[in-house]
């Protein structure tokens, strides 16, 4: 770097002789502390402002899937099949153990039920793939999902992002106005895996067509839906009726 | 110390040791980051901040600061600020901090701040060291900026995202990918060196 030491320092320090152990460790004491001290602040500082933008993300991912919602409830689901409103829980959090899974239920003005959102994740071609989907209870089927987030490659893998509106293929979200996701007969898994097929091969409702070209991202988004259509319906559809009578 | 020297000082920076296009430092986020203009932006204005605050505290402590253990120090205090900064980034905007990434906790290693500790904060009083740091953290965003600008007009037909050439545009998407960074960076630098050949070619006829 000896571009860089061509400034003509002020004060050029004479040569000093080895510094005390003592004093080498006090000095680094005191920058940790001081450096201690300001990220604690900052930490302190933005805290509640970045937790807000987390919820306000996961909102706008609900309304975009559920466009007709007026209001929103999230839900946590526990392993006993309990389900509980988030508020319940972040009111009283000792009283519960660590939710596995979360998902939020729509209503519209009047109250009713239209359905409920979660999310899903997968790895895609660059990075996790995380997508909202909407069920309803109507159809037992998907009916909206959007990207909350992707790093696939611009003008490849980005086109499965409904988000961005000037380049989404189209024809790919299609597949996600009526996804089949019925629950099998003993309710406790899919009938029929959620699957993503190659381009132009989709033969049942239950199968999502691939975009050309971006075969890997498609498949992510297919998995992180059924993955978790696979944890969460199962618990959440016996439920339904104590969500529906839950109306805010 | 006069004020025109104060000015040299900060003019310094932004252009004749500007950190992109005359020393070439700072590469890793001067080609994974700059996608966009707005992400540019923000990159450079993360490192600008990270650039003055930890070169003030630096030069406040360096005479305190044993030489032995002086790299560690600058670290540890360059750290600090970049953690400030990624809350900060966190609290305005998560899309932001998705775009920018891991490149946000790299500022860290980032050699232009630890360059400027080592070279010019640790031997100059606090304002002077905030002045040439301002400076050389302008220039790093000038960089970031020409080439954020270029290519997200080429690779995607906006610039900071308001769409510039309608419908019918294609954009050449290659210009957004790792590719594009090294040819939009290399034509840059062959501008400057072109540029500063000719100013040399002046000088000896002279």
């Amino acid at each position: 770097m000896t571009e860089l030491n061509t400034q003509t320092s002020e004060e050029a320090a004479p040569p000093k002789a080895a510094t005390p152990t003592g004093s080498m460790i006090a000095t680094l004491g005191l920058v940790a502390a001081i450096c201690g001290l300001i990220i604690v602040g900052a930490y302190q500082l933005t805290l509640d402002a970045v937790e807000q933008n987390k919820v306000i993300k996961e909102r706008r991912a609900v309304e975009k899937v559920m466009p007709d919602a007026k209001s929103v409830v999230g839900y946590y689901v526990f392993d006993d099949q309990k389900i509980e409103p988030v508020e319940n829980v972040d009111k009283e959090p000792k009283k519960y153990p660590a939710a596995k899974l979360k998902f939020f239920a729509g209503y519209d003005a009047a109250g009713t039920l239209l359905g409920i959102a979660a999310e899903g994740s997968a790895k895609g071609y660059a990075d996790q793939v995380r997508v909202m989907f909407a069920y309803s209870e109507a159809c037992q089927c998907i009916n909206g999902m959007t990207v909350v987030s992707m790093k696939e490659t611009p003008g490849i893998g980005d086109k499965a992002d409904p988000t961005k509106e000037d380049i989404v293929d189209k024809q790919f979200m299609k597949n996600f106005v009526a996804l089949d996701v019925k629950l099998a007969q003993d309710m406790k898994a899919l009938a029929n895996e959620v699957k993503t097929v190659k381009h132009g091969r989709k033969a049942n409702p239950w199968e999502i067509d691939a975009i050309a070209g971006a075969t890997i991202t498609s498949k992510a988004i297919g998995k992180g839906i059924n993955a978790s259509a696979q944890a969460l319906l199962p618990k959440v559809v016996p439920n339904l009726d104590k969500i529906r009578s839950k109306k805010p | 110390m006069s004020t025109s020297t104060t000015l040299e000082q900060f003019m310094e920076g932004i252009w004749k040791q500007n950190p992109t296009f005359v020393m070439v430092l700072g590469m890793c986020p001067t080609l994974a980051v700059t996608t966009s203009a707005i992400n540019a932006l923000s990159m450079g204005a993360a490192t600008l901040f990270v650039l003055v605050f930890s070169c003030w505290l630096i030069s406040v402590m360096r005479n305190i600061i044993p030489k032995e253990v002086r790299i560690a120090t600058y670290v540890v205090i360059i750290a600090t600020f970049v953690t400030v900064v990624d809350y900060a980034i966190q609290a305005i905007s998560l899309k932001l901090y998705d775009a920018l990434g891991a490149f946000i906790s790299l500022i860290v290693v980032n050699c232009i701040i630890l360059g400027r500790a080592e070279a010019h904060a640790s031997k100059n009083t606090p304002l002077n060291a905030m002045l040439n740091a301002t400076g050389v953290g302008i220039g790093f965003i000038i960089g970031l900026l020409s080439l954020g600008v270029v290519r997200e007009v080429l690779g995607a037909g906006k610039l900071f995202g308001v769409s510039l050439f309608g419908a019918n545009f294609q954009p050449w998407v290659v210009m957004v990918l790792p590719p594009g960074g090294f040819f939009v960076l290399g034509c840059w630098l062959l501008i400057f060196a072109a540029w500063e050949r000719r100013k040399q070619k002046k000088e000896s006829t002279q």
